[in-house]
């Protein structure tokens, strides 16, 4: 998985990138980027997984560096 | 699990919401320290000459300097009294030393809070590196709320 900047996530966005938080859904209420789904780090499995599209790149996040 | 191009935003939530960028959510409408910060505030280096620093700040109309290094990591600030005296101190001599600072995500009202429990007017706003975003000023910070 490769670490990336903020510049670099807008881009790829703007070109179909896929949005993915993976804090716990209460904090993903609250406020997470704009466009991005909530699949929670527990949650993460083949099954989650489908909802997204494979062929489309994906950035996962949480709140900072940690 | 078959996916070509994963990335890791590693900054996270906290770096989009300090750079004031498109959020949703039930919070997502409080702004953010960072977003409320004074950009231009001036900056000044330790090797820079206390005058000639007084007299750009008290033309540009502000009443502090932060002193910065080269990376922009905060050493210090030049409060009013710094500004306002007339001696022949060096920046070093003038500044405080390691100012408190908070980091750009934090809530204007949190941050408004912080401020009025220490009876502070500003708020130096720094990246965790410590490199400057801005000073937040209590005025702005209140005329936000109040809206």
């Amino acid at each position: 998985m490769k670490p990336i900047g903020r510049d670099e996530v807008r881009r790829l966005v703007a070109t179909g990138a896929q949005l993915v938080e993976v804090l716990p859904r209460p904090e993903y209420e609250e406020e997470h980027l704009a466009g991005a789904i909530n699949i929670p780090l527990k949650e993460l499995n083949r099954d989650s997984a489908q909802q997204l599209d494979r062929e489309r790149p994906v950035i996962v996040y949480c709140n900072d560096f940690q | 699990m078959g996916f070509t191009e994963v990335y890791d935003y590693e900054a996270g939530k906290k770096d989009w919401g300090s750079y004031g960028l498109p959020r949703e959510g039930t919070q997502a409408a409080e702004l953010t320290g960072g977003e409320v910060a004074r950009r231009d505030v001036p900056t000044c280096t330790l090797e820079d000459d206390l005058r000639e620093v007084r007299e750009s700040v008290r033309a540009s109309g502000w009443d502090t300097c932060i002193v910065v290094n080269d990376a922009r990591v905060v050493l210090g600030r030049l409060g009013r009294r710094a500004i306002r005296n007339d001696d022949d101190a060096s920046v070093e001599e003038a500044m405080t030393e390691g100012p408190s600072t908070v980091r750009p995500s934090i809530g204007v009202s949190a941050l408004l809070e912080r401020m009025k429990s220490r009876d502070l007017t500003s708020f130096l706003i720094t990246t965790p590196d410590g490199r400057l975003v801005g000073l937040a000023l209590r005025t702005d910070a209140e005329a936000h709320i109040a809206k």
